[in-house]
């Protein structure tokens, strides 16, 4: 438990994403199995068990410590768990002679009853040191905030045996802590575990941004045309268990599993295949604004209201899988007859197809995109932020092949742009962070940075903005008065979409421009800060309003 | 000295040593210890630059505060000094004033006031750990023990200062590219680090910024071994990949950090004990290494010295003040303004300055 309390100790300081994947693959090359397999479960949000109430180490420590002294080093330190393991009494007369193990901590957690968990607790505590103690108070409170994403230590495991992060990603629904097959295999000691996983993630395909100079180049008649919808992007998954049970996954499209969040589209998906498309809210067959599935996102708990009031629905693209056959080897315009089959068959109402953008130039396609509602779109027109083009010809490959798949967002400048400082607004909202800068990548001295681009006050609910404030609260790293740096890192930090008028260029700016009118237009919890927009994007822009063809829908990248 | 003797006593301990916001004042002997302001003889602790001013008419201290104040404030930082060695008893007006190793910095001191049977010890900056470049800390029985509270809440436990060291030769080792730049108080910590550095067998050269140079090398002169040094400045960067410099914490974020690889910004303190203390200075590895006791040291040493009245000067007073009173101790804090500040005044452009 030491050595996994050094490693997160050191993980919650470390800023850049490359060196906290070396902490990470260093504490895995050089810890035993099981070990390391249950730290891999910590770092990754692989174990359940439950979880501790702070009551429970409030009243631990209050049996141990006087009142005084305790509220004040609660005052000085301001969190609990730190608070609770640096004073804890640790009698050299009671401290056990061993110090548990990661494993003997996660294994009798998942067996110990309620009433026994304070005794347990406060003997490990005996045995611990101060970052031990710390560690563990966070782990079973649930509290690790390390900054380090499922992903991340993946691919720190996957970097032992040179492998990709992808090749984790496939088997990892198969595989239960502490992996030890998994290590076997990337120290190269055994076979490639077998998925056993029934219902897995495949790796997403994803689109470019595409330029006004990639037309030229580009044939009409090679592409298909759909809309390109603005929900969230899933996989849904249907297999069937060893006992014949059907099993179905719903995952993001990094992999993270999110069934849990939407029990009502899972259990519409009887038939096994997989699906790639369009999580949407749907009402009365029309389907809702981003901002309506946001707030179906921000609740926590998925309660009969909520699925009543918030239906959840899939508008299908693609088929990868269909009953237990591959298709990803098969063209887009193949794949795209057995979806539609495949749904016609599925018969839900929560399910359906994507429609097709039916054109023939792309001055046609264009025209269907300035103005979706009369381009068949009808109703749900406001949930369109583009157009998504997919060469006849594409197989379904992971990752971002060039040239296969693109998107043309629609007009309002947009950009998603990473949250970096905040500061308290005025008036009715002096009690809040609501003032906030954003930046973009760029190339730094050291790698990408992110560089500020602008400051918004306003574009989002109240109740959105209560959501911030928390984040910001939760994730300040450095104070300057009144003014807050927010945690902006790669894998960790909050992405704005932002909207604005126009882009100029300044030299007050670091960035060299400054955007005109700025708003928040969405909030995207579920955007990873890497995938934010760089300047160049920015600069694309800003020399095309230049040069008088602002009016052409600049294509926004998204990275 | 005995507690028990009160009644023998002609003085109250407040007329001995007599409490004021710029140090406390012993009139019968016509000195202050430690004042914040200048004053006509001053008794000093050590060298850390809250408790030695310039500026006193007189000045007794041991020999190597006396040397650290000249190297800080030049030959001129008093009217006239007289040098004091551990454990020799002098006489001042009525009192007798007698200085025992403190074991925080070279050369710092306690300092026993002795009157009528009545003893006062004034421990300046102290701490119960061993440290190679220091002598360490004595106990002294007494009556009234005016103790510093720099670390006086339980949370702060400093713990073995080499397993702090090992973590950084591990993260030397995990990352050979990067520099460590461990960000340390320019007299006493800077030293005690190198020492520790050295005892863990790292034996590379270890560089310096600028304003550690005169007082480590004054600890050399001294006899205590700190290996091969080297200015960092004039260093080149291919040079300092898999490098450790230390420097004073005031750098660790200014422009001076740019000539090293990718550095690893550390920090040892007590203060990195607490994460938002260590959040707060943008540390990445903090190294909890003090040169101040820890919450276990003060009460352990107030227990051990026998006084039956604790007064604290600086740090966290309610905290330990409540501690004592607990132990139906008579206990009260000192409002001295301006000890213990070493956050502001690191003293980097000086050389030399408070510590923790
Ligand atoms: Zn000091
Ligand atoms: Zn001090």
């Amino acid at each position: 438990m030491n050595t996994f309390a050094e490693l997160l100790d050191r993980l919650a300081y470390e800023p850049g994403r490359n060196n906290k994947l070396r902490l990470i693959a260093d504490y895995l090359r050089t810890t035993p199995d099981p070990e390391r397999g249950f730290a891999l479960a910590a770092l990754t949000g692989a174990l359940s068990f439950q979880h501790a109430k702070a009551g429970v180490i409030r009243a631990l420590i209050a049996e141990r410590t006087d009142p005084v002294l305790f509220e004040l080093s609660y005052d000085y330190v301001g969190d609990l768990s730190e608070t609770v393991a640096l004073m804890w009494p640790a009698d050299p007369a009671k401290r056990p002679n061993a110090v548990p193990s990661l494993s003997e901590v996660i294994e009798t957690l998942a067996t110990l009853g309620k009433a026994q968990l304070p005794a347990q607790l406060a003997r490990w505590l005996d045995a611990l040191d101060e970052t031990g103690r710390w560690a563990l108070l966070k782990l079973v409170t649930g509290g690790l905030r390390i900054g380090v994403s499922a992903r991340l230590a993946k691919t720190a495991a996957a970097s032992l045996g040179n492998k990709e992060p992808n090749d984790i990603e496939i088997l990892w629904p198969g595989l239960a802590p502490p992996y030890t097959e998994l290590f076997a295999w990337l120290e190269g000691r055994a076979e490639k575990p077998i998925s056993l996983d029934s219902a897995p993630f495949r790796p997403a395909m994803l689109a470019h941004a595409i330029e006004d100079s990639d037309f030229a180049s580009l044939d009409p008649a090679a592409f298909t045309a759909e809309w390109k919808w603005d929900g969230i992007r899933i996989q849904a998954v249907t297999g069937t268990a060893d006992d014949g049970q059907a099993v179905t996954r719903l995952y993001s499209r990094t992999g993270e599993d999110i069934t849990k969040a939407f029990p009502d589209l899972a259990d519409a998906l009887r038939l096994p295949g997989a699906i790639d498309g369009e999580l949407l809210i749907v009402r009365d067959r029309r389907v809702q604004s981003f901002n309506v599935l946001q707030q179906r996102l921000n609740r926590k708990a998925v309660t009969g209201k909520l699925l009543a009031d918030f239906p959840a629905h899939l508008r299908a693209y693609d088929l990868l899988v269909d009953g237990t056959e591959d298709l990803r080897a098969l063209p887009f315009a193949e794949r795209r007859k057995r979806l539609q089959a495949f749904i016609e068959k599925l018969n839900s109402e929560r399910v359906d197809l994507s429609p097709l953008v039916p054109f023939d130039t792309w001055e046609a396609l264009a025209a269907a995109r300035a103005d979706p509602a009369t381009a068949g779109a009808g109703t749900d027109a406001d949930a369109i932020e583009g157009i998504m083009l997919k060469r006849r010809d594409a197989l379904y490959l992971p990752g971002r092949p060039k040239g296969l798949w693109w998107k043309w967002k629609r007009d309002p400048l947009v950009v998603d742009a990473v949250l970096m400082y905040a500061q308290r607004g005025h008036g009715k909202r002096s009690s809040y962070y609501s003032d906030y800068t954003f930046g973009v990548w760029t190339t730094g001295e050291s790698g990408d940075e992110l560089v500020p681009v602008g400051k918004a006050y306003f574009g989002f609910t109240d109740e959105e903005l209560h959501r911030i404030d928390r984040f910001i609260r939760n994730n300040t790293i450095e104070r300057f008065g009144p003014v807050r740096e927010v945690t902006h890192e790669p894998d960790r930090g909050l992405v704005f979409e932002v909207a604005f008028e126009g882009l100029q260029r300044s030299t007050r700016h670091k960035s060299g421009l400054a955007m005109r009118f700025p708003r928040i237009s969405r909030l995207r919890w579920d955007k990873p800060p890497r995938e934010a927009d760089r300047l160049e994007t920015l600069q694309i822009i800003l020399e095309k309003i230049e040069a008088g063809r602002s009016g052409t829908s600049p294509a926004v990248a998204e990275n | 000295m005995n507690s028990k003797a009160v009644g023998l006593k002609a003085m109250r301990p407040e007329d001995l040593l007599t409490p004021t916001p710029s140090g406390v004042c012993c009139r019968t002997g016509g000195f202050h210890i430690d004042p914040t302001r200048p004053v006509d003889k001053a008794v000093i602790t050590h060298g850390h630059s809250d408790h030695a001013r310039p500026g006193h008419g007189a000045v007794l201290a041991t020999e190597e505060t006396l040397d650290l104040m000249r190297l800080r404030y030049g030959d001129n930082f008093a009217g006239s000094t007289q040098v004091a060695k551990p454990g020799e008893p002098l006489t001042m007006g009525d009192v007798t004033v007698t200085f025992h190793p403190a074991g925080h910095v070279l050369g710092s001191a306690q300092i026993a006031v002795e009157h009528g049977g009545l003893r006062i010890v004034a421990s300046g900056d102290y701490k119960d750990a061993p440290d190679p470049t220091c002598a360490p800390f004595e106990l002294v029985p007494c009556d009234v023990f005016i103790t510093e509270a720099t670390f006086g809440l339980p949370v702060f436990r400093h713990g073995d200062a080499s397993g702090e060291i090992a973590r950084l030769l591990h993260s030397v080792a995990v990352f050979p590219e990067r520099a460590h730049l461990v960000g340390a108080y320019s007299l006493g910590k800077a030293q005690r680090v190198i020492a520790l550095i050295r005892q863990a067998g790292y034996d590379r050269p270890i560089y310096l910024h600028g304003a550690l140079e005169t007082i480590t090398r004054y600890y050399q002169q001294r006899g205590i071994d700190l290996g091969v040094l080297k200015p960092a400045r004039g260093a080149d960067k291919a040079e300092l990949a898999g490098a450790i410099a230390l420097c004073p914490p005031s750098s660790l974020q200014d422009l001076w950090t740019r000539r090293f690889p990718d550095p690893v910004p550390c920090f040892a303190s007590g203060w990195m004990r607490v994460r938002a203390r260590a959040r707060q200075r943008g540390v990445e590895l903090p190294l909890v290494i003090s040169d101040h006791a820890d919450w276990d040291g003060l009460t352990a040493t107030i227990t051990a010295t026998g006084a039956s009245e604790i007064w604290v000067t600086h740090g966290q007073e309610d905290a330990l003040v409540h501690w004592s009173r607990l132990r139906g101790l008579k206990a009260r804090p000192l409002a001295i303004v301006g000890y213990g500040d070493e956050d502001e005044n690191d003293g980097t452009a000086a050389g030399a300055g408070g510590a923790s």
